[in-house]
């Protein structure tokens, strides 16, 4: 539902907006470029997250992803007790965790829509707080070394390209700090 | 010495597992093509969220919202210490990935990447995601209909994530 609230927001403010600044031209155009866009984005998408989907079932048929699983278990135990019973979902969230730490976002994406699916059996529709602890860890960036950002800062000359990374470090603890918070405090209000 | 590490990783990654899985006599192939396989049709359930998304995410750029949106910003930017240069950044992050990539080098081309602004942009860039994108690809691949508290959760983090940014480059450059 809060999805929906977003969208008509968003729709509703670029209909409001262009009529105003009559750019309604514009705003046509821009939903149907919107729509194939993300066509595009997905195809785009489709070689490297298969790639990685392929990579994980390689992983899990020689015994690696159980190993993995083990060295977050002290972790994800403690966020994501229910969860972390099931041997599967813990490995996804295990190689989720790993790919988001090494940057490779798009090896974490499929890895995460593993353990959500895994997560959001029997649950009808509803998001568990558990399932909202995993997505809130996502949307929260967690990586050690942000490579892409590291290439613009080169490309534009930076001196040291990655004399950000202490910075970027503290932002994103306490980014994913204060979100798990949130969902902390936020969890029991929010039925 | 990182950006080698960074060009190493991947394919790294990828022969050190196949040699692994070669030595527990894992059928390397199949076991790649089974996975890719699997991949294709989380592609399919992933597809139909960001139709959605995306369109209204370039209707909103194109209507002039966020120019808008970026005056009424800036004097509570500044006062929360946050550079008003980086509001674009700031408005387009949760939505959209290639969008903030795009916003971020032009704010680190036009500042310069080594100055406070540029370099506020490239920790923001790398310290918070595309949140709104994550959340429908994830809760539309699941089936998640109600998501609950996971909204205002992401965007305190977010929110922690631009000030922190802001307040550590001051701090430590």
């Amino acid at each position: 539902m809060a999805m929906a609230v977003v969208w008509v927001i968003m729709v509703t403010a670029s209909v409001a907006c262009g009529a105003a600044g009559g750019r309604m031209a514009e705003v046509s155009a821009a939903a149907l470029d919107g729509a194939r866009s993300a066509v595009e984005l997905c195809v785009s998408l489709a070689g490297v997250l298969c790639l990685w989907s392929g990579f994980m079932e390689l992983l899990k048929q020689c015994g690696l992803e159980k190993k993995l699983a083990a060295m977050f278990r002290p972790l994800l135990g403690r966020l994501l007790p229910h969860a972390s019973r099931d041997a599967e979902t813990m490995a996804a969230v295990s190689g989720n965790l790993s790919a988001n730490l090494l940057g490779l976002g798009n090896a974490a994406t499929p890895l995460g829509i593993r353990a959500a699916r895994r997560m959001a059996l029997g649950a009808e529709g509803t998001a568990s707080d558990e399932l909202c602890r995993l997505v809130v860890l996502n949307t929260a960036s967690v990586q050690l070394l942000p490579t892409t950002v590291a290439a613009v800062r080169s490309g534009c000359g930076a001196a040291a390209p990655f004399d950000i990374l202490p910075a970027v470090w503290v932002s994103s603890l306490l980014s994913v700090t204060v979100g798990l918070l949130a969902a902390r405090l936020l969890e029991r209000a929010v039925r | 010495m990182l950006t080698r590490f960074s060009d190493y990783l991947v394919p790294l990654l990828l022969a050190g597992a196949a040699l692994y899985a070669l030595y527990r006599r894992v059928d390397v192939f199949s076991a790649l093509t089974t996975g890719a396989g699997e991949g294709l049709s989380v592609i399919v359930r992933i597809l139909p969220p960001l139709v959605a998304l995306l369109t209204a995410v370039y209707m909103l750029r194109a209507s002039g919202a966020l120019e808008l949106l970026t005056h009424a910003l800036t004097p509570v930017l500044t006062i929360l210490g946050i550079p008003p240069e980086t509001v674009g950044l700031l408005l387009i992050r949760p939505v959209s990935g290639s969008g903030a990539l795009a916003v971020g080098s032009e704010i680190m081309q036009t500042y310069g990447p080594d100055s406070t602004v540029g370099r506020t942009a490239a920790v923001m860039l790398g310290s918070t995601e595309t949140t709104f994108y994550t959340i429908a690809v994830y809760y539309g691949a699941a089936g998640i209909r109600r998501t609950r508290h996971t909204i205002p959760a992401a965007l305190a983090a977010d929110i922690t994530g631009f000030l922190a940014a802001a307040w550590t480059v001051r701090w430590m450059f």
